[in-house]
């Protein structure tokens, strides 16, 4: 199995360490990966925008550089999520398809295909609250949301409890949404940023040392918040954590 | 009316200065979608009904025309006068005529969205009729000539001290009141007299059963019972997508409104109305209002599933932190965000935005309307009818391209300024400006994950520049 590996632009530009661990962890578990060096982005920012025909030239140099793999893989459940379930600013030829039907999300990938049973490797002896991005939560369907009274389940749990020491705390709002959506950061930004505070503060408040999480960008506006409002709460992708990290 | 988008940001913002009163609003609603959770976890079909009720409205919008007739045909056979307004002004008109034919002077009125949709109270009263509205949040609203800021709770923005404050004014009670019973109690004693004396009583109906040519109103105060009882004249102003087919598809709907909406098992009043009660008369008035045109949207007809149970809006964490007012609009919310577009596309532009797709209020709905996703799809429409902000277009434009190219992307984050020359950098740095209001910018890093990989795990070949396009 050939995998190829994405890495948002986000993680790429702003968080390379949660990249170089996605990558670092997938070889541990024995995989061949590449990634691709002409990728950009997955035109979600255009899509979610509204501009889908916008987001046309990212989708095609997204299928340019990884039609040719069995999977791919990203650290990233909305991008996930775009590619999924919205990645229709191109014809749907059967190169698209293929790529769409075989993209996923880390998490998804390391639970579901992988079926990893252990990350020996992995210590963490810290108090950690998941968030899982509303991408994973309710469109990728990772865990099991409260909305709708299913029996509990959350893949990300099942993966953070594998690692030693790792301690749990839970937040009042747990899939309350963290506030970030794309550009509504920016044009709404006064209720963006008062969620991902709110966000920060719930988690600060149950106790959590760390919050962990598979998308990158919800971390990005928390830490963000976080920082300004003076909330003293450290941030760490998954894949960092599954990978080991000291910290 | 004027078409200027509604500013939802900046009513936000204004939201959020005020603490007591985002605090107060964030928890209460909080609080509903809580109490809405544990009715769920005791029903363990609530999925099942659920699909149910979906299932039954989309049937029932698929054949809207005949279920219409028949119910025309049977609430005929019960003695209800049948009137069809195809919008607004045409429904004024008919209740108008109504009241006018019986020389009725005062109105009383339990809640409905319909008729503030058309704009119902300021017609009335320009021709001499005073209308009252019994609902005690309603009433408050129409005392401080507000809209209702939520479709079941048209108050729930307001503190108990506002309230004093605006009985006050009106009913001269003492400002200072901190008891909510104190005020309802003010409220009763100043609307019983009004609801004794009223010449004509109007509801609206929550459900439509076609094969009895009957209708079904839900409320917890009563006071719909008594505007359609107490005066003789009963008139019940409608939306045409209200209609089910047969009253044992109540059940399904009933079991699902108040425990939706209040997370109650059941709202205190269902009361059914068959028909005018001795000596009176009863007027249904069926209003389109836009309904037939949105029927006919491929992309969102499912919206007029809809059961106006306020689930999606206590659930929105962006609702409950800008408040219902700040949406501009009749309805507020997810599901006004998907419905007011209808109603005027360049007005309520900005509206789909006022999201982040997170998609609970998809995952509470009681009728299943897949509402993130319309919200999704309306803003592809806003963008094609280009009723989104030129920068915002431009700089996804300007994104869109520079994404297509790996190399220039490249360059463009380095920040060379041979590729960067092409984009307006000053507008697209202002747009993005705001991030930093109230957030750090994230913190500089020395590699990008792509310089890394080139230089720890890249061969030679990967490296090479794309060859043959
Ligand atoms: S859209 Fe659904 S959740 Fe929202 S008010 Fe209507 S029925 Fe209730």
């Amino acid at each position: 199995m050939k995998i190829g590996l994405f890495i948002p632009c986000y993680i790429d530009a702003f968080y390379p360490e949660a990249g170089i661990a996605t990558l670092e962890l997938l070889e541990k578990l024995g995989q061949d990966v590449e990634y691709p060096l002409d990728q950009t982005c997955c035109g979600q920012p255009m899509g979610n925008s509204g501009c889908n025909s916008d987001a046309a030239a990212a989708e095609a140099l997204f299928v340019r550089n990884f039609a040719r793999f069995d999977k791919i893989v990203m650290p990233s459940g909305s991008c996930t999520h775009h590619v999924r379930d919205n990645f229709d600013a191109i014809p749907q030829t059967d190169e698209v398809r293929h790529v769409r039907e075989n993209t996923f999300e880390l998490v998804e990938f390391l639970h579901d295909i992988l079926k990893v049973e252990a990350f020996p490797w992995a210590e963490f002896n810290h108090t950690v609250g998941l968030h899982n991005s509303c991408g994973t939560l309710r469109a990728l369907r990772t865990a099991s949301m409260s909305e709708l009274g299913e029996k509990p389940f959350s893949k990300p749990m099942d993966l953070l409890k594998k690692v030693k020491g790792i301690r749990f705390v839970t937040p009042k709002r747990p899939d309350e949404c963290c506030g970030f959506g794309g550009t509504f950061s920016v044009t709404e930004e006064a209720i963006s940023a008062r969620m991902g505070v709110d966000k920060v503060r719930d988690h600060h408040d149950a106790g959590a040392e760390y919050i962990v999480s598979a998308d990158s960008s919800c971390m990005m506006h928390q830490q963000g918040c976080a920082e300004r409002a003076g909330v003293p709460i450290r941030f760490i992708h998954i894949a960092q954590i599954l990978n080991g990290a000291a910290q | 009316m004027s078409n200027r988008p509604v500013n939802h940001a900046r009513a936000a913002e204004h939201f959020l200065e005020d603490a007591p009163h985002l605090k107060f609003h964030d928890e209460r609603l909080w609080d509903m979608r809580q109490k809405r959770d544990a009715q769920m976890h005791m029903l363990p079909e609530w999925q099942e009904l659920r699909e149910e009720a979906s299932r039954i409205k989309e049937h029932t919008l698929a054949q809207l025309p005949e279920y219409l007739e028949q119910f025309e045909e049977n609430a005929k056979k019960n003695g209800i006068h049948v009137h069809w307004a195809r919008d607004g002004a045409e429904h004024n008109r008919i209740v108008g005529d109504i009241l006018k034919a019986h020389g009725a002077r005062s109105l009383i009125k339990s809640k409905s969205m319909v008729t503030e949709e058309c704009d119902m109270r300021p017609y009335l009263e320009k021709q001499g009729v005073t209308v009252t509205e019994t609902d005690l949040g309603e009433r408050i609203q129409q005392l401080d000539d507000q809209l209702p800021s939520h479709i079941v709770v048209p108050a729930v923005h307001k503190l108990t001290s506002d309230v004093a404050k605006i009985f006050a004014k009106d009913y001269h009670t003492d400002p200072n009141i901190r008891d909510p019973h104190l005020l309802a109690e003010a409220q009763r004693q100043a609307a019983r007299p009004v609801i004794l004396h009223a010449d004509a009583g109007m509801t609206g109906g929550n459900f439509v059963v076609a094969e009895t040519g009957t209708f079904v109103v839900c409320t917890n105060e009563g006071n719909a019972d008594l505007s359609a009882t107490v005066p003789n004249l009963h008139i019940a102003t409608i939306g045409i997508e209200r209609l089910v087919p047969r009253m044992a598809d109540l059940g399904v709907f009933i079991r699902l409104l108040s425990r939706s909406a209040l997370g109650s098992p059941i709202t205190q009043y269902t009361t059914h109305f068959r028909g005018p009660q001795d000596g009176g008369e009863m007027h249904v008035v069926l209003v389109d209002n836009g309904r037939s045109h949105r029927l006919g949207m491929d992309d969102f007809w499912t919206s007029l599933k809809c059961i106006r149970c306020g689930a999606c809006m206590n659930t929105c964490p962006v609702y409950r932190r800008s408040g219902g007012l700040s949406y501009g609009a009749v309805y507020s919310g997810p599901i006004g965000a998907i419905i007011d577009p209808t109603f005027n596309e360049r007005k309520y532009s900005t509206l789909p935005f006022a999201s982040t797709l997170n998609g609970s209020c998809t995952n509470v709905c009681p009728v299943k309307i897949d509402i993130h996703e319309q919200l999704y799809k309306w803003r592809r429409v806003l963008v094609q009818h280009r009723e989104i902000p030129f920068v915002k277009r431009e700089i996804m434009y300007m994104a869109g391209k520079l994404m297509g190219q790996p190399k220039m992307y490249r360059a463009a984050l380095r920040a060379t300024e041979t590729s960067l020359e092409s984009l307006p950098r000053f507008a697209l740095y202002n747009w993005l400006n705001p991030w930093g209001k109230h957030r750090e910018l994230p913190h500089p890093i020395k590699q990008t994950f792509h310089d890394w990989y080139k230089k720890n795990r890249a061969t030679p070949a990967a490296t090479a520049p794309e060859s043959g396009k």
